[in-house]
């Protein structure tokens, strides 16, 4: 009897279990349907709304829904009118912006307002979107978002609504090639679905582009639908993307290999010697807008200095960055002879070879112009970076190319710092000795957006604090320049000026990386290094 | 019985106190945490001031630390940085990694006591010295070499399973995780089993039974297992605890979206709401897992009473 009694207590246990653990299972496995295909995805670090989203994952998604004025072309990455009919101005500072009869996904219109509105939301303190600054070219933001204090306006003054397809905007200053910056997400429409229910929105975004939202799981799994009616010429050749969150980017790669999966546009670091083969050759590392520099602290007075200046050269020429390109990454980087990208293209402004002799590798004339500035401040250099992503590896290799030319085993050592939040955190509040791992992924492919938020004095992400009187005064000249070809000129006069002065060391130019399944085809990265979804066929 | 349960329940209140502060200034030591959240680039001023004020971060620790509490105890843990209730992310993870630690447990039970009992009771033949061996090459070879091993064998290789597990994590997708995180402790249960077995055949108590004339099966079953039990409960039922925190290499091996994964996110984004509210659940799992634990003695062993 008493055995049968524990029996029961175990079953109805085990029961109870079964009853807790199985409620959430059972749901949607997520399975591609009928020419929809599955793609690597990762969690998005904040909520989903144009201006917030600074980061790629969650740019992956508005790039799907979203369509701005203007959109990068995926190939030639030319900025191209998207909703916009023509922005006109003609003293680079007073546009005017003339819309095309589109809509949203809802049915509501897209008008002046639907802009107006977003970007009011946007630039304002009080919605603390994290990409506000793309609008503090427009005149009054400082009154939406002061540096200090709250809000003395509700909007911005320089918007205007002119009619239901029409508004003005009226820029702090003369810049000629704002139009330009307009393709970033930051910059898109908002339906009035958005301001009426923010949080519904944002489980469920509705915007305007080739892709409608369909299910939206936080954290695991997005599923996207071909917008039948969606009215721009850049239809979805696919009927849709279903976006898979992965704990680690190296189970992605092995569900691709197995073929659960279709579209891995992270190929692990580990995996890039085997890539060709493991998935036939379906495979491509095209170059991205991206560039990874090391930063200096020019906030040390020892980093200040005429010899300084010498140091830096020195440093830059005691890397070689071709072997480290090619054994640690495996030519999914570029050695850098600028400091922009290639993705820009000469009439963009990429200028290759603008570094010059300081930017090949040397060791004798390396040595020579450390001695000559006084040698390394403090004696020892130490590259900061954070531990929590694959940088190690890299800097570890620089530092061995370092110690090599000067020959001096402990003349450079890596200098981690736990995790990303931190280092920033380091970074931001200028707590570095020394030089700083840097990276920049442009937010749209222009030249000045590789120069003026990095090296004008005190622009939001000049870390190091370098200023130079010279280099700020070319970049208003060229910000005022309404002729394109002469600004590109000048912007590169001002990149010179870095050149020269080697604020920041030039490392290499980042590829982006993709690998694919056999069900897929036509494959392309755009110059953000984001797969192009939309032109992706289904076989 | 019942005074001893209301004690042991006294006792979890400190503990409970305790790591949550714990936790809570850990993963404050470690700096501001909204510096990460705007990428390569400077936080505007103004907008993470105005995070830091959402998120109280502006406040001193013992002050965040007071409203955390109260605020748990009306059931709201806050929000992670992608907007998320930690609630919301509690309700996906606990009943995935609860399966994934079930799907172990059983593992643990079924394979661990058997080649335990069946060790034990040939001591010293083939068997005994070949499960021994496996045993220790188990407890050797850290879970993440287990765990890619056979996901590159079974997932990629021979195509059996899938290596990725799905959102929804069904049973039968948990089967190899389970596998795998069980390994370990498996051996260990095996082991354990064995040990107190061997020791207790040959108690008097066996040899009455035996001599009784009772079957093999119930002389085993009914008083050579049910003694040898008791440091075996004991292992299995702290495990429990250990299994759901220590998910996390399995869980990202697999790609399961469970407690392990939402705890290395929150750690990795120090969001102190997340990690702090999922470590206060752990706890008090541990906690409740080594209570049933101790009551469990008494049902397998009469002798043991509890004042």
């Amino acid at each position: 009897m008493r055995g049968a009694r524990h029996a029961k207590w175990a079953a109805a246990a085990a029961a109870v279990a079964l009853a807790a653990t199985a409620c959430g299972g059972g749901g949607s496995s997520g399975s591609s349907g009928e020419g929809v295909l599955s793609a690597w995805w990762g969690d998005p670090q904040n909520p989903l709304e144009p201006a917030n989203t600074t980061e790629v994952q969650g740019g992956k998604v508005l790039d799907m829904v979203t369509r701005g004025l203007k959109r990068y072309n995926p190939r030639t990455g030319a900025a191209e009118d998207m909703v916009a009919e023509k922005i006109e101005t003609t003293d680079a500072q007073n546009f005017t912006v003339k819309l095309k009869d589109w809509k949203f996904s809802n049915g509501e219109k897209v008008t002046a307002e639907s802009f107006v509105n977003a970007w009011n939301y946007a630039a304002h303190l009080k919605n603390k979107q994290k990409g506000a600054y793309f609008f503090g070219y427009i005149e009054g933001y400082d009154k939406v978002h002061p540096e200090q204090g709250n809000a003395t306006a509700e909007t911005l003054s320089g918007l205007k609504v002119v009619d239901e397809k029409t508004f003005t905007v009226k820029l702090k200053q003369k810049f000629s090639t704002w139009p330009e910056t307009l393709g970033y997400a930051a910059f898109a429409p908002l339906p009035k679905a958005f301001f009426d229910d923010r949080d519904a929105w944002l489980s469920k975004p509705v915007g305007n582009g080739p892709y409608t939202v369909d299910n939206y799981a936080k954290g695991s799994v997005m599923n996207l639908k071909k917008w039948e009616e969606y009215p721009g010429a850049d239809k979805a050749k696919n009927n849709g993307v279903d976006l898979k969150v992965y704990t680690e980017n190296g189970v992605a790669y092995n569900d691709l290999v197995a073929g659960n999966l279709d579209l891995l546009d992270d190929v692990p670091a580990a995996q890039l010697q085997n890539v060709k083969n493991d998935v036939n050759g379906r495979y491509a590392s095209p170059p991205a807008g991206i560039i990874q520099t090391l930063a200096f602290p020019f906030y040390k007075p020892e980093w200040k200095t005429e010899g300084a200046v010498k140091v830096r050269k020195g440093l830059s020429m005691a890397i070689n960055r071709k072997q480290i390109t090619e054994t640690i990454f495996h030519n999914t980087r570029t050695p850098a002879t600028d400091w922009t990208s290639p993705v820009l293209k000469t009439e963009g402004g990429y200028k290759a070879g603008l570094c010059g002799a300081s930017c090949d590798y040397n060791a004798a004339e390396a040595k020579k112009l450390i001695t000559e500035g006084g040698g390394i401040p403090g004696g020892q250099l130490k590259i900061t970076y954070n531990a929590d992503s694959s940088h190690k590896e890299w800097v570890d290799a620089v530092c061995n190319s370092i110690n090599n030319a000067l020959g001096n085993n402990t003349a450079c050592v890596g200098n981690p710092v736990g995790t990303f939040a931190d280092y920033r955190n380091k970074v931001s509040k200028q707590e570095m000795d020394g030089p700083f791992r840097a990276g920049w992924q442009m937010d749209y492919p222009l030249i000045q957006n590789f120069l003026e938020p990095l090296y004008y004095t005190d622009a939001s992400s000049n870390d190091g604090k370098w200023s130079n009187k010279d280099f700020d005064k070319l970049m208003n000249q060229a910000n005022g320049e309404v002729d394109t070809a002469k600004a590109v000129e000048t912007y590169q006069k001002a990149e010179q000026v870095v050149a020269d002065e080697m604020a920041a060391i030039p490392l290499w130019y980042q590829n982006g990386s993709v690998a694919y399944s056999e069900r897929v085809s036509d494959v392309a990265l755009n110059p953000f290094s984001i797969p192009v979804y939309s032109e992706i066929k289904v076989n | 019985m019942g005074r001893y349960v209301i004690r042991r329940l006294l006792q979890m209140i400190p503990v409970f106190f305790g790591a949550t502060l714990l936790i809570f200034l850990m993963v404050n030591v470690m700096g501001d945490p909204i510096a990460g959240l705007c990428g390569d680039r400077k936080c505007d001023p103004a907008v993470a001031a105005q995070l830091k004020a959402d998120f109280g971060l502006d406040k001193p620790v013992w002050q965040q630390y007071l409203t955390y509490l109260g605020n748990v105890f009306t059931g709201d843990f806050g929000r992670a940085f992608n907007g998320q209730k930690v609630t919301e992310l509690m309700s996906t993870a606990f009943p995935v990694t609860a399966r994934l630690t079930l799907v172990a447990i059983v593992f643990e039970v079924v394979i661990g006591i058997s080649l335990g009992v069946l060790t034990g009771l040939r001591r010293g033949r083939p068997v005994d010295t070949g499960v021994l061996l496996l045993t220790l090459i188990v407890i050797s070879i850290p879970t993440f070499v287990t765990g890619l091993l056979l996901q590159l064998l079974f997932g990629v290789k021979w195509g059996w399973v899938k290596p990725a597990v799905s959102p929804s994590a069904t049973f039968d997708e948990l089967l190899l995780p389970g596998l795998v995180l069980a390994s370990v402790s498996l051996a260990y249960v095996t082991r354990l089993t064995r040990t107190s077995v061997a020791e207790n055949a040959r108690a008097d108590y066996v040899r009455t039974a035996v001599a009784k004339g009772l079957p093999r099966r119930r002389v085993i079953s009914r008083h050579l297992l049910r003694n040898s039990l008791i440091p075996v409960v004991t292992f299995i039922g702290t495990d429990v605890g250990a299994l759901m925190g220590g998910a996390i290499v399995t869980e990202r091996i697999f790609n399961i979206h469970g407690v392990g994964y939402q705890l290395y996110q929150g750690i990795l984004r120090q969001s102190s709401q997340t990690v702090v509210g999922f470590v206060t659940i752990l706890v008090l799992v541990y906690l409740v897992a080594n209570l049933i634990v101790d009551l469990l003695y008494a049902v397998l062993d009469p002798r043991i009473r509890y004042a």
